[in-house]
C-alpha cells in the first residue's frame, strides 16, 4: 500500500513537471519575441500578444477556407502556419514603421505609450472585424500512436510545443552567432551609431528582428490554439503579459533566458496549483519574480553576459 | 377637544369603510416598486394582478366574493417597505403579492408575519427569505439564488449517485458564488464528500495542472462555477487525458457557443438552465391578454407575479377561507396550473418546479434530461 501510494505521487509529480514544461514553453516561445525586440532597440513591444494572437486568427481563417475546398489533415496545418507566418511578419513589419520608427529619438516612454495604443487598437480591430466571441480553432496535430501508452502524461500536441520551443531556441542562437546577419543585429543592438559607421543598414536590422519576432509569435499563435482549441480577439493580453513577465525572469534581451524564464515561470504555476491550489498560482508566480528581482536585479541571465538581440 | 373628536369621528369612519370591505370582498395587497428608479420591475407585477383577477371576477370571484385590488409603493425601499406593509393591513388586506425587492420584502415580512398574513413575491431572490425558516408565511414563485447550485448537487447525488464531487469555480462573483453554495449543499447532505475545491484563472493557456489534480482526487463529478470559455477548456483538457469525470455546470455554460467550441467533446456535459416556459399555453394566453388591454409585451417579472396571484387566489378558493392555516396547508398541497407551470410550494416557501432545469449535451444539442 505504502509503495503504491509512493509510485502514485512520483507519477503525480511527473505529471506535474511535465504539464509545467509545456505550459512553460508556450511561455517561452512567446517571450523569444519580447526579448529579441528588447535587446535591439530597448523597446517593450506590448503589442507582441496581439500579433499572437493575429497569427491564431489567420491561420483559423486559412483552414477554413482550404477545409471547405476540401483539403485535409497536415497540408492544412502547414499551409495555415506559413500563411500565419508571413501574414504577422507583414503586421510586425508596418507595427514598427508606423509606430515606433517615427519615436526612435523621443524619450523612451513615447514609445511604450505606442505600443500600448497598437495592442488596443489591434485588439479592438479584430473584435470589430472579425467577432467577440469565442471561436473553435481545429485541432490540427495528432495524437501519436506510439504515445498512447503516457498521453494521460504528456500528449502529440504538447510534446511537438515542447519540441519547437527548444528547437526554435537552437535555431534563433545559431543565427545570431554565426551568420552574418545575426552579427550586423548584434552590432546594432550594442552601439547604433557605431554600426551605422562600419556600414550597417540598422533600419533593416531592426525591421529584420520584428520580422523574426513575429514570425515566432505567429509559430505560438498557431501551435498554442490547435493546443487549446479556442480563440478570441483577447487571447494575446493574458498570454503577453505571461510572456513578457516570463522575458523579465530570465533577463529581458537574453534568448536562452527568455527559455529558461518561461520554463520556470510555466513549472511554478503548475507545482503550485498541483501541490498547494490553483487559486494562489499567480501569486506563487509573481512572488517567485519579486524575488529572483531582488537577487538578480536584471534576471536570470540578462546583461551581466553580453549577447544582446 | 374639537379637533380631537373630528379626528376619532374620521378614523372610526375609516375602521368601519375597512370592516365593511373586509366582509363581502377578498382583499388583495400588490406591493412592490410602483414609483422610483425600480418602478420597471414593479409594475408589471400590477399588470399582472390585474389581468389575472379580472379574469376571475368575470367567473364570479373567489368564494362567491368579489376580488379587489390594493395596489401600494414601496420603491424597494426597505425603509418605506414597513410603511407599505402597514398600510395594507390597515385596509384589511387577505394576502398580499409582493414585495419585488429582496430588501424591501424582508423588511415588510415582519409586520405580515405578526398579522399572518400570506406573502408571496414574484421576484425576491434572497436565499435566506425561505431558508432561514423565520418567515413561515413568506412564498415566492421565482428560484432563488442559490437554486442552480442546489439543483447541481440534488442531480449529482441523487441522480448520478456520485460520492466524490470536485468543486471548480473561475474566481468571479457569479462563478464562485455558485461554488460555495454547491460546496455547503454536498457538505450539508452528508452522502458525498468535497474532494476538491478549487478557483481557477480565467483566460490561462491550459489548466493540465488542475486537470491532473481533479484525477487526482478520484472525483466522480466536477460541479463548476464559471462560464463556457473555461468550461470547453477544462472538458476537452480532461477528454483529452482519457478521464471520463462527469461534468456538470452553470447557466454560464448552457450556451450553444460552448458545444461550438468544445464540439465533440463537449458530449454529455450537463448544465443547468432556465425552464423553457415561452411554449406553454397559459404563457401565450397572459401575454397575448398583456398585449391586448395595455397594448405592449409584458414587463420583467409578469409571468411570475401572474403565477402568484393565481396561486395565491387558488389557495383561497381550495382552503375555503382566507385563515392563515388553511392557506399554508393549502399552498403546500395543492397543485396550480401556472404559466410557470403546474407549481406547488415547499414547506420553506419556494416553488416546486419553478425555475431551473438540467440539461445535458446530446448529439451537439442541449437537450432536457428528466429527474
Amino acid at each position: 500500500m505504502i509503495s503504491e501510494n509512493f509510485t502514485d505521487s512520483i507519477l503525480y509529480f511527473i505529471e506535474l513537471l511535465l504539464g509545467g514544461l509545456t505550459r512553460g514553453s508556450i511561455y517561452a516561445l512567446i517571450a523569444l519575441g519580447y526579448t529579441m525586440v528588447y535587446g535591439i532597440i530597448e523597446l517593450i513591444n506590448f503589442a507582441h500578444g496581439e500579433i499572437y494572437m493575429l497569427g491564431a486568427f489567420t491561420a483559423l481563417i486559412i483552414s477554413g477556407i482550404m477545409t471547405m475546398n476540401g483539403y485535409a489533415g497536415m497540408s492544412v496545418f502547414f499551409t495555415a502556419m506559413l500563411v500565419a507566418i508571413v501574414y504577422s511578419s507583414a503586421y510586425g513589419y508596418t507595427l514598427e514603421k508606423i509606430a515606433y520608427k517615427p519615436l526612435r529619438n523621443a524619450p523612451r516612454l513615447s514609445p511604450l505609450i505606442s505600443a500600448i495604443g497598437m495592442s488596443i487598437f489591434l485588439q479592438n480591430y479584430v473584435m470589430l472585424a472579425q467577432t467577440s466571441d469565442f471561436m473553435p480553432f481545429p485541432s490540427f496535430l495528432p495524437d501519436f500512436e506510439c504515445l498512447s501508452l503516457i498521453d494521460y502524461m504528456i500528449g502529440g500536441p504538447e510534446l511537438i510545443i515542447l519540441i519547437t520551443t527548444i528547437l526554435v531556441m537552437i535555431c534563433l542562437t545559431i543565427l545570431i552567432k554565426y551568420t552574418r546577419i545575426g552579427k550586423a543585429m548584434r552590432a546594432t543592438a550594442q552601439d547604433k551609431k557605431m554600426a551605422m559607421l562600419v556600414g550597417i543598414d540598422i533600419n533593416r536590422m531592426i525591421s529584420a528582428t520584428f520580422v523574426i519576432g513575429s514570425a515566432l509569435a505567429a509559430i505560438a499563435g498557431v501551435l498554442i490554439a490547435t493546443h487549446v482549441g479556442q480563440i478570441n480577439f483577447y487571447i494575446g493580453f493574458i498570454a503577453g503579459i505571461k510572456a513578457f513577465t516570463a522575458a523579465v525572469l530570465g533577463g529581458i534581451g537574453s534568448i536562452p533566458g527568455a527559455v529558461l524564464g518561461g520554463l520556470i515561470l510555466g513549472l511554478t504555476e503548475s507545482f503550485a496549483t498541483g501541490y498547494v491550489s490553483s487559486d494562489y498560482e499567480d501569486v506563487f508566480a509573481f512572488a517567485l519574480l519579486v524575488l529572483i528581482l531582488i537577487v538578480r536585479p536584471s534576471g536570470l541571465i540578462g546583461r551581466t553576459e553580453i549577447q544582446k538581440v | 377637544m374639537r379637533h380631537i373628536f373630528k379626528l376619532i369621528s374620521i378614523l372610526s369612519i375609516f375602521i368601519l369603510c375597512a370592516n365593511a370591505i373586509a366582509d363581502d370582498t377578498i382583499n388583495l395587497g400588490v406591493a412592490g416598486a410602483h414609483s422610483g428608479d425600480l418602478a420597471s420591475y414593479g409594475l408589471p407585477s400590477v399588470k399582472a394582478a390585474e389581468l389575472v383577477v379580472e379574469a376571475i371576477n368575470a367567473k364570479g370571484g373567489v368564494l362567491g366574493k368579489k376580488v379587489v385590488i390594493w395596489a401600494e409603493d414601496d420603491a424597494c425601499k426597505p425603509e418605506l417597505a414597513t410603511n407599505t406593509a402597514t398600510r395594507l393591513v390597515s385596509k384589511g388586506v387577505h394576502v398580499v403579492m409582493g414585495h419585488i425587492c429582496s430588501g424591501a420584502t424582508k423588511a415588510a415580512l415582519g409586520i405580515y408575519k405578526d398579522m399572518n398574513i400570506v406573502t408571496m413575491s414574484p421576484s425576491a431572490t434572497n436565499p435566506g427569505l425561505t431558508q432561514s425558516g423565520n418567515y413561515p408565511n413568506f412564498y415566492r414563485t421565482i428560484a432563488s439564488d442559490d437554486a442552480q447550485a442546489r439543483l447541481e448537487v440534488d442531480f449529482a447525488l441523487s441522480t448520478l449517485k456520485i460520492k466524490k464531487i470536485a468543486v471548480i469555480h473561475d474566481k468571479g462573483d457569479y462563478g464562485k458564488g455558485l461554488a460555495e453554495y454547491a460546496r455547503k449543499f454536498i457538505v450539508t447532505s452528508g452522502i458525498a464528500k468535497v474532494v476538491l475545491y478549487e478557483g481557477i484563472t480565467p483566460g490561462a493557456v491550459d489548466y493540465s495542472a488542475v486537470i491532473r489534480k481533479i484525477k487526482r482526487s478520484k472525483a466522480g463529478a466536477v460541479i463548476f462555477g464559471g462560464y463556457h470559455p473555461e468550461a470547453s477548456k477544462l472538458v476537452s483538457g480532461m477528454r483529452k487525458k482519457r478521464m471520463d469525470t462527469i461534468f456538470i455546470s452553470d447557466d454560464g455554460v448552457k450556451d450553444d457557443t460552448f458545444i461550438k467550441v468544445a464540439k465533440e467533446y463537449a458530449e454529455g456535459v450537463y448544465a443547468s438552465g432556465p425552464k423553457d416556459v415561452s411554449v406553454h399555453p397559459l404563457t401565450k394566453k397572459a401575454t397575448n391578454d398583456h398585449q391586448q388591454k395595455f397594448g405592449k409585451d409584458p414587463g420583467a417579472f409578469f409571468l411570475n407575479a401572474y403565477s402568484a396571484t393565481q396561486a395565491l387566489l387558488n389557495a383561497i378558493e381550495k382552503a375555503g377561507t382566507t385563515k392563515y392555516e388553511a392557506l399554508r396547508k393549502a399552498l403546500q398541497n395543492e397543485f396550480v396550473e401556472t404559466p410557470l407551470g403546474k407549481i406547488r410550494f415547499d414547506k420553506k416557501g419556494d416553488a416546486l418546479g419553478v425555475g431551473f432545469s438540467m440539461y445535458q449535451v446530446q448529439n451537439g444539442k442541449y437537450v432536457e434530461v428528466e429527474k
